[in-house]
Parts: C-alpha cells; structure tokens; sequence
C-alpha cells in the first residue's frame, strides 16, 4: 500500500468512531475541528491519484482529486460543520457518530478512482445512513429505516452485478466516462439513479428522511443524493435518457410536495426536484449544463440543509411536524423564520441568492443546445419550486392561521448554524465568481443581466400570485399520497396474509388427514408472518426485477 | 384578537395592494429592459410573467385531480 497522502474521508470515518467515547465541550470541539481539518487538507492536496491499495488482482485507488471531486468534498466538509453546529449539544453520540461515518463515506466515493472502492464506501453509506435513521428510536423510524435498508441493499446489489459485468468485460476496474451500451454499465446507471431518487423507486427518499430526528434529516439531506449525482456527472455525462428522467423527477417532487401536510416530507420532496434539475443537466451534457449540475448541488446542499434546519428548529421547539398543526410561528421564532425565508428563497432561484446563480446554468445550457421543451419545462418546473417550497414550507409554517403556539427560538448554537448557512446563501448570490472559481470548467457565464434577473422576478413572483389566488384548492389535509412504496408496503402485506392462510389452511388439512391416519401425531405452526412477508417481499422483488430486465434488454 | 402586524386585516390589505403594484412594475420594467430572447416564444410582452402564472395554475389543479386518486388518511400504513 501507498498512501502518502492524507485522506478525508477516512478521517471522517475514523472519527465517527471515535465520537461516542467524547463528551460535553470535547466532543463539541471535536465535532467542529474535523470538518476542518478535511476541508483544510483538500485544499492542500494537488490534482492527481494517490493512495493505491493491492487488492487480490486489481489496484484499488482511494483518491483521485481533481476540480469535481473538490468542489464536492469541500460542500460535504462545510456541511459536516454546519450540521454538526447545529445539533452539537442536543444530538446523541450514535446519531453524530453516524453522521460522521456517513459524510466520510459520502467523501470516500468521490475520492474513489476506482468502481471497486467506490462500492465499498457506497454500501458504507447506506449503512450509516440507517443508523441515523434509527438512532431516533421510534418504531416509525425503525419501520421506515428498515425499508431504507432495503431499498438501497438491492441497488447495491444492481450496482455490484453491473461492476462485475463490466470488469468482466472490459477488465478494468476505472471509474471513468461510460455509456449506457452494455448490461454492465446500464446495471451501473440503475445503481446509480436509485440513490439519487430517480423513478421508479423514488418513494424511500420521502418515507425515511422525514423519520429521522430533527437534526438527523440536515445530514440525510446532504450526502447520498449528492454523491449519486457526483458519480453520474462522473460517469454518465451527456447520457439522453438522464433529461426525460430529471424532468421527471423535477415535476413529481413538484406534486407530490404540493399534496404533502409534514412540514420535512415536502422538503424530502423538493430534494427529488432538486436533483432533477442537476440530472436534466448532466443529460445534456455541455460543459455549461455540468458546471451547472456541479454549481447547483453544491448551491443545494447548503440551502437544502438551512431549510431542514430551520424544520428541525421548528420541530424541536414544539415538537410538531404537520403543517396542520404549525402556523404563526413567525412570532416567536422570528431568526428561525428569517433563515427558512432565506433557504426557500435560495431553493426558488431568487435573484442575490445562491439558487440564481446555479440553477440558471442549466436553464441557459437548454437554451444553448436550441432544446425548447425542455426549456420550457425548466423554466415551469422554476416556477413551480417557488410554488411547492419556496412559498409552502414558509407560510404554512410561520404565517397562515395562528396556531397559538409561540415556541422560543431554539439554543444558541443551533442558531448560529442557520444564521451561517443563510448568509452562505446571499454571499454566493452576490459573489458568485467564488463558487464559479470552484467549478470543472471555465465559466463563460454571466448572471445578472438586466432581461435575465427581470424574467426571473417575473416567472417567481407571478408563480406566487397563483399560489395566494389558489390558496383555498391548498388547504392542509390529514393525509398522505400513496406512491410507488405502496408496492411494498401494501401489497406485499397483503399477499403475504394470502400466502399466511393459504398455508394455514393446507396446514390444518393436513394436520387432520394425518391425525386421522396415526393418531396422536399433529405438524407443529413453523409458518408465521415474517415467513410469509418474506415471501411476499420476494415475490414483488422478482416481478420488479423481471419487469426491469424487460426494459433494460 | 391578535396583535401581530402580519394577522391585522389592515396589513392583509397594504400586502396585497403592494404585491400588485410590484407584479405590475415587474411586467412594465420590460418596456425598457431589452431582453435577448432565444425562443420566439420568449419575446412575447409579458411572457416569463404569464407562463409562470399558468403553470402554477395547471400544477396546482394537477396536483388537485391527482390527490382525489392518491390521497389516503395518514394512519393508512398503520392500520
């Protein structure tokens, strides 16, 4: 092994292992101090691979740094910081200790330079995002955890079958550019796209984010979507199909977040719509539209973060989450308002926030490659963010009917962290040459225009005109929107029952044919539920894989 | 009765009288802003304005129709 260098990600790792033996102002310290030495060490570290492993016949390279893996790994370390702030004091060992192994797994694969290694840190992150999950200790967050698990240990399984196929074929184990040509990397893609939310497996997103605990969600948020939209840039740029599947994604969190009553579910929605938009740019392609994907997830992460942490606030203090049960809050908790003003306006694109000058990228790439629909979707979907979130989440929690709750603003530090993301979020709007400095490629791009910040306002502010106009078609209601979790929460149950009684059945029948022919004898109950929603779970599992295969091949 | 400034019917109404002077603003600010459009479609008067209004309606009444076929109460998975 040669690793000359430091990395990262496996210092995250590490010290999330360390985190549960510190405690009261240590472990504060130590929360804050890491992220800081990883972000000051990636800055220090020059462009190239370094850190090679001999594993069995290949070589496994743990960092391969150039200008798209650290504009990531830098968002990922100021998360990690801010997060951390946040919920320094009032968040469980398990819970940071989790987090840390996460966002080091989130930094390890974007470091990775090779498929190998990148898998590994990838099912890494799948299991230290269940035990943020989990770490809440509620039977919904155990239920919903367990469905997470789920959903992500079988696109591990796709993407390690689509490894496999592809180092079979081409007997390299490099993480470069591929095309969707052969079932290894279509397997890959699938991989891919299942941890960025795309369809048709989007719902898990929606279900498990919002279980996690008020501070849990912040790093949810940041790292698994993230790091899928990394490696698609990565992977699969210029890749069509990824257009028609971001648009997709971008109009589906529109209407499911428009139908949703919990405050954190509409926002695990707009993070749908969010990748959407870096998807739709990684399928066109150009340099514009991947500078532009890289520029909005980093813009994203961070507003995404200050507009959970502001819902995490909210939940906190009063220990709510529905929107039906929230409203008027703006009196009491004035800093938390502000600062998920702020998020919803960097989230909606508002001109001098950080959403203008990264989203607008990928809108203008459509307009350079002459793709009017798609254009013209990007600019409706623009309107409708403002419309599901940016006006959403603020009014019906801190405007709307008085609820009569008047909560105190939340401690101290949970404060500073949202007061910190959200002039993050107006510095890059004014001062957008520091994130563009950032980016793969030259930016030959120019946000503020006079024609480009008046149609904006226009498009946003008329979106909001629709909003208060259609305001009674809105009304929050105590439900929730079925989805395509129905499958496996639903049906499956349903014929695991089927199975349970047909089997119960053949079991009595047999009992007694038996007992009539030796008496005495009986067979003993092995059946029981989990048997049987094991088999029903298989059983859908095979019709979706069978049905996936028919579409892929 | 509440005090706070947001929930008075007389602020109610200073908002709304503002907004429509700022929505109106925005639309004749295109009257001496040259815009660069692409799109033919783009250079019509007023077009980012009304399209961002129509589309809102169409997703909002989407969203309506859609949530009379998938909407169920919140305990659904629970019972």
């Amino acid at each position: 092994m040669t690793c000359s260098l430091f990395h990262p990600g496996l210092l995250l790792i590490l010290s999330g292992l360390i985190i549960p033996f510190l405690q009261g102002t240590r472990r504060t310290l130590f929360v804050l101090l890491i992220p800081c030495v990883a972000l000051i060490s990636i800055w220090n570290m020059s462009f190239g691979t370094a850190c090679s492993i001999q594993y069995l016949d290949y070589e496994l390279t743990l960092i391969n740094l150039d200008a798209l893996s650290r504009i990531f790994i830098t968002v990922f370390a100021i998360t990690v910081f801010t997060g951390s702030l946040f919920c320094c004091k009032q968040a469980k060992s398990k819970e940071l200790a989790a987090a840390f192994v996460y966002a080091g797994g989130a930094m390890s694969v974007v470091l990775a330079g090779d498929l190998l290694s990148l898998f590994i840190f990838w099912e890494l992150m799948a299991l230290a995002s269940t035990l943020i999950i989990w770490s809440v200790q509620t039977e919904y967050s155990w239920r919903a955890g367990m469905r997470y698990i789920v959903i992500h240990l079988l696109g591990g399984v796709i993407l390690m079958c689509g490894i496999s196929a592809y180092v079979n074929e081409t007997g390299s184990i490099l993480f470069t550019a591929m095309q969707p040509n052969s079932i290894g990397t279509w397997l890959i893609l699938c991989g891919f796209l299942l941890n960025a939310g795309a369809p048709p497996l989007t719902a898990w997103l929606a279900d498990a984010y919002p279980e996690a605990s008020f501070s849990g969600t912040v790093f949810l948020s940041a790292f698994t979507t993230k790091t899928a939209v990394y490696v698609l840039l990565r992977g699969f740029p210029g890749t069509e199909l990824l257009v028609y599947i971001g648009l997709f994604m971008i109009f589906y969190g529109i209407i499911y977040a428009l139908l949703e009553n919990d405050m954190r579910r509409i926002l695990a929605y707009s993070i749908i719509n969010q990748v959407g938009f870096m998807v739709v740019g990684i399928g066109i392609g150009t340099e514009m539209a991947l500078n532009g994907a890289a520029a909005h997830a980093f813009t994203h992460i961070i507003y995404k973060a200050l507009l959970l942490m502001s819902a995490g606030s909210v939940l906190y203090m009063t220990g709510k989450r529905k929107c039906t049960d929230l409203g008027g809050l703006i009196q009491s908790m004035p800093v938390t308002a502000v600062c998920g003003i702020i998020g919803a306006l960097a989230i909606s694109s508002f001109p001098l926030t950080s959403g203008f000058v990264s989203k607008s990228m990928v809108t203008q790439a459509s307009v350079d490659e002459h793709l009017l629909w798609v254009w013209l979707l990007l600019q409706a979907a623009s309107a409708g963010v403002f419309l599901h979130a940016g006006i959403k989440f603020p009014w019906f929690v801190f405007f709307q009917k008085d609820s009569g709750l008047r909560p105190d603003e939340p401690p101290i530090n949970m404060q500073m962290a949202m007061i910190f993301f959200a002039a993050v979020c107006i510095l890059i709007g004014i001062f957008p040459d520091f994130l563009y400095g950032m980016l793969p490629y030259e930016v030959n791009y120019v946000p503020y225009t006079a024609a480009h910040t008046l149609t904006q306002l226009q498009l946003l502010l008329f979106s909001g005109l629709a909003f208060f106009v259609l305001l009674p078609l809105m009304k929050r209601t105590l439900t929730i929107s079925l989805d395509f979790d129905w499958f496996y929460r639903k049906l499956a149950k349903m014929i695991s029952i089927f199975i349970l009684t047909s089997l119960c059945n053949f079991q009595s029948k047999l009992s007694k044919k038996v007992s009539a022919l030796k008496p005495g004898y009986y067979i003993d109950g092995i059946l029981n539920i989990r048997f049987s929603l094991a088999m029903g779970m298989g059983l859908i599992m095979i019709v979706f894989i069978i049905s996936l295969s028919y579409f892929l091949f | 009765m509440n005090q706070n400034w947001f929930y008075r019917k007389s602020s109610i109404k200073k908002l709304w009288i503002s907004a429509i002077i700022i929505l109106v603003l925005t639309i004749l600010a295109e009257i001496f802003v040259t815009l660069h459009p692409h799109f033919e479609i783009e250079g019509l008067f007023g077009f980012h304005a009304f399209y961002g209004f129509l589309t809102c309606v169409a997703m909002v009444i989407f969203a309506k129709v859609l949530g009379y076929l998938i909407k169920r109460k919140d305990d659904y998975y629970d019972v």
